[in-house]
């Protein structure tokens, strides 16, 4: 039998939320960042599994992808790094009304970066059936661009939701500080493809 | 700065748990606020991780069911020689359906589903960490195991055996819907399992008992902890690589083509990456298992917890690094031969650690032979056997000689069934008073070990010698006269013990559910947690959060059993605690009851389905998907309460 209860310590003083590895949102994120970079840690090994049937690379039917869109993606990818430091900064000083004011920009950037995508698309010279090679330079730009649509809608969401009185309560803070933190793994992950679609293609032909 | 400031001291009329709110009034109050709503409805949205936990395993053995029925199908076909009794595409559906079943609808989730009822019990917690999205877990399992058994019941089932290699499953073989069908399944699968490996990966990092430092966990926990880094970094493998199988077959990229530069070889690595540490994912939580069921049973702690903590990682480790074994007979470079075969050596020598642990923990105390621990020794001596033959065919020449041949076949029944079924099964009778609140009978416990145990070495034994005598694994039917007739009927008069057996033990647990008799909390005298709890558990789990001091704290209490206090009462409320040392960190607010994770499960499964159909069905489904997902997540009062909820 279990001995009655000997009371210790009193929690009800403890904090109800959390930034960082302290809250159950950071670990939950951390879990799907890792599920998703190990699927982009396998794309690429593919992507060097199907590069090693070829003697050049792109093959030598197909032009390297051009340049200018995907570099201009990558510019804006990274300099957006900066309001998204200034949304979690925020977020983590509890000051809700520079997190409403900023999060629209997250949101204008997302889809500015979305319509990019779509040239960027036009810009590969090469088809997803044309060969392996098309196939593989498709999977990486599609998987990356999921991930470009999933973090756009969830910012559009915690934006509206930021927007209610919701947006005071502290835990709302931490789920942005959070989805602040997978933005920079949104671009962190982009920075070994933009390499691999538009750079190695023009170093081994 | 907002009126959002840092947290203040919390309201006084709050109720909370403690010296005034204590004993019965507490736990009626516990009990309303942690209950699932009554009626269907209810029960559809229930997010309680026993409730979840359950249907994992009840439906997981439903599955177990239907794939051994399939399996005393082949046998009744190979009982004698030249049988027509089926047809050679049925005999491929049915050994494709067998395999697929077993290890994607039966072998993880049952794991999974143990881990799930089980961990917030052995941690001291009331509730796993994301209740809503384990909720969204069971659907999908669910989904994905209706969608292949109503399709091969509609007669277009998959017949490419359960690794689906590329060209077969490539667009040019695999006409139809039946290889579309597999590759969906195992995207309904993954997405299960990765959900489930993250909430319980979250659980045991920061909702571990105070006091319950990584040192003192159970080793379950730890077994379960691994494995679910396992999943995680596994599984994302075998959704790549379907989804890049459905992509061949239905938009018509060219990765597995080698007329166009893709590469048939690339299915087997990202399959093998995910296939190998697979067989660690079943294996390990028997691992888990079998250390709860020792010490128990032999009144003792496990002898060397540090080398079993350090086994578990390791073969967590190692398993990651062999998977090329399982193509040894597509041509390697020579030093890949070598490394592969020493990886798979090698990852021997922490399975056998911990097996001379378990022993040395038996012999030290005092053994009791109850049925669980009669499962252990059962597992020892299968497991063994299975261990020995793997450690033959990681040898590359031995290897070549027997690769697909029944020698495989009996190998990975002997590992896996002997491996993780027997202690499954000990685990179940072990478990059962905890989870009902009734005992599993003994005489018909121990009646239907001994035919499981022999029967399945009458089953299984024999296909050593009818692989070594060169039966290919996967033939409908052999000719007479080859020496091959004896061992094949003696598998199958093996099988049909098995299957008799099984259906004891099941008639055992059917029966013990209405007639067993009545367990106190801890039946067994064990020195975990969640023998601290009630027979069957409270929705809550614990009226109050123990504080613990040591690995075995049941054994340890003495005349006191000091607890923390000031949890909220009347709302679902945790206390998060430190990663390594379980200090008391945070109080987080636990998700409610709500039916959105099973109409998000309901749209994915909408999209998922009509995507093997049109590729303009992902880019539609995705709007019913991201409805319900905001849904889930939008908080259901107009302005929030003064301490969190999640609603």
């Amino acid at each position: 039998m279990i001995p009655k209860p000997t009371f210790e310590d009193d929690l009800s003083g403890l904090p109800t939320h959390a930034f960082g590895p302290r809250s159950l949102t950071w670990w939950g994120i951390i879990g799907f960042m890792v599920i998703e970079g190990t699927a982009f840690a396998l794309t690429i090994a593919a992507y060097f599994f199907v590069m090693a049937q070829e003697r050049q690379w792109a093959p030598g039917q197909w032009q390297p992808p051009g340049l200018i869109a995907g570099t201009l993606f990558t510019i804006i990818l990274l300099l957006s790094e900066i309001p998204n430091t200034m949304v979690k900064k925020a977020a983590e000083a509890y000051d809700v009304a520079k997190v409403r004011s900023l999060m629209p920009v997250m949101v204008a950037i997302g889809l500015l970066l979305l319509i990019i995508r779509g040239f960027e698309f036009n810009s590969l010279h090469v088809m997803w059936f044309d060969s392996a090679y098309g196939s593989i330079i498709w999977a990486l730009l599609v998987l990356h661009t999921t991930h470009i649509g999933t973090d756009w809608f969830d910012t559009i969401v915690l934006w509206r939701l930021m927007r209610t009185p919701h947006g005071e309560s502290p835990r709302r803070l931490v789920d942005t500080d959070e989805n602040a933190l997978y933005w920079r793994f949104v671009w962190l992950s982009w920075i070994p493809i933009y390499l691999l679609i538009y750079w190695v293609p023009r170093m081994f032909r | 700065m907002s009126s959002a400031q840092k947290p203040k001291p919390p309201a006084e009329k709050i109720a909370r748990d403690g010296p005034k709110l204590t004993g019965a009034k507490l736990e009626a109050r516990l009990a309303e606020t942690w209950r699932t709503p009554p009626g269907f409805i209810g029960w559809l949205s229930s997010v309680d991780h026993k409730d979840i936990g359950r249907r994992y395993i009840v439906t997981a053995l439903t599955f177990l069911a239907l794939a051994g029925a399939l399996a005393i199908a082949m046998r009744l076909q190979l009982a004698r020689p030249e049988s027509r009794l089926i047809s050679a595409q049925r005999y491929n559906e049915i050994f494709t359906m067998h395999g697929t079943t077993m290890m994607f609808l039966f072998a993880v989730p049952v794991m999974q589903g143990m881990q799930l009822y089980l961990t917030p019990l052995m941690i001291g917690t009331r509730a796993i960490s994301f209740p809503r999205l384990c909720a969204f877990s069971y659907w999908m399992y669910l989904a994905g195991g209706l969608l292949l058994w109503v399709a091969f019941v509609m007669n277009i089932g998959p017949d490419i055996g359960w690794f689906a290699y590329p060209p077969l499953s490539g667009p040019q073989y695999g006409i139809g819907k039946r290889t579309d069908i597999w590759a969906q399944m195992v995207t309904f699968t993954e997405v299960a399992a990765l959900a489930l490996a993250v909430t319980l990966t979250a659980t045991i990092l920061k909702q571990r008992a105070p006091g319950m430092t990584l040192a003192r966990m159970p080793l379950f926990v730890w077994s379960t902890l691994v494995v679910s880094l396992m999943v995680i970094f596994s599984m994302p493998s075998v959704a790549l690589a379907s989804s890049l199988l459905l992509s061949d077959r239905l938009v018509g990229t060219q990765f597995y083509n080698p007329a166009e530069r893709g590469d048939a070889l690339l299915w087997q690595h990202l399959f093998w990456f995910f296939g190998h540490p697979e067989v660690y994912i079943i294996f390990l939580p028997a691992t888990g298992f079998i250390s709860e069921i020792v010490a128990t049973f032999t009144r003792r702690p496990i002898f060397a917890y540090p080398i079993v903590v350090l086994s578990l990682v390791g073969t967590g480790i190692l398993a990651f690094g062999l998977w090329v074994h399982h193509m040894f007979a597509t041509g390697l470079p020579r030093v890949g031969y070598s490394f592969f075969t020493s990886a798979s050596m090698s990852v021997s020598i922490p399975t056998g650690l911990q097996l001379f642990c378990w022993i040395a923990t038996m012999w030290d105390g005092r053994p009791q032979f109850r049925v669980p621990m009669l499962y252990v020794i059962g597992f020892v001596i299968t497991f063994v056997i299975g261990g020995l033959s793997g450690v033959i065919i990681a040898a590359v020449p031995l290897d070549l000689q027997v690769h697909d041949t029944y020698f495989i076949v009996a190998h990975f029944h002997y590992v896996l069934i002997g491996g993780a079924v027997f202690p499954l099964l000990g685990a179940i009778t072990y478990w059962f008073p905890k989870m009902t609140g009734r005992m599993m009978s003994e005489t018909l416990g121990k009646i239907s070990f001994w035919m499981i145990f022999l029967g399945f070495q009458l089953a299984f034994f024999p296909m050593h010698i009818s692989g070594l005598m060169g039966m290919p694994r996967r033939v409908y039917t052999y000719p007479a006269g080859m020496g091959l007739e004896l061992p094949n009927l003696l598998s199958s008069i093996g099988s049909l013990v098995v299957a008799t057996a099984v259906l004891l033990f099941v008639a055992n647990m059917l029966l013990s559910m209405r007639r067993g008799q009545v367990a106190e909390p801890n039946p067994w005298q064990a020195g975990t947690l969640e023998w601290a709890a009630a027979s069957p558990p409270p929705a809550y789990n614990f009226a109050h959060i123990p504080v613990v001091g040591s690995r075995t704290p049941l054994w340890d209490a003495g005349e006191r059993w000091p607890v923390v206090h000031g949890l909220r009462v009347d709302d679902r409320e945790l206390v998060l605690t430190t990663i390594i040392t379980a200090g008391p960190d945070t109080r987080e607010p636990s998700a409610e009851p709500s039916p959105w994770p099973l109409i998000s499960a309901g749209a994915v499964t909408v999209m998922f389905v009509s995507s093997m159909f049109s590729p303009w069905a992902v880019a539609f489904g995705t709007i019913p998907v991201v409805i319900a997902l905001t849904a889930w997540f939008w908080p259901k009062s107009p302005t929030p309460s003064k301490e969190p909820v999640i609603e």
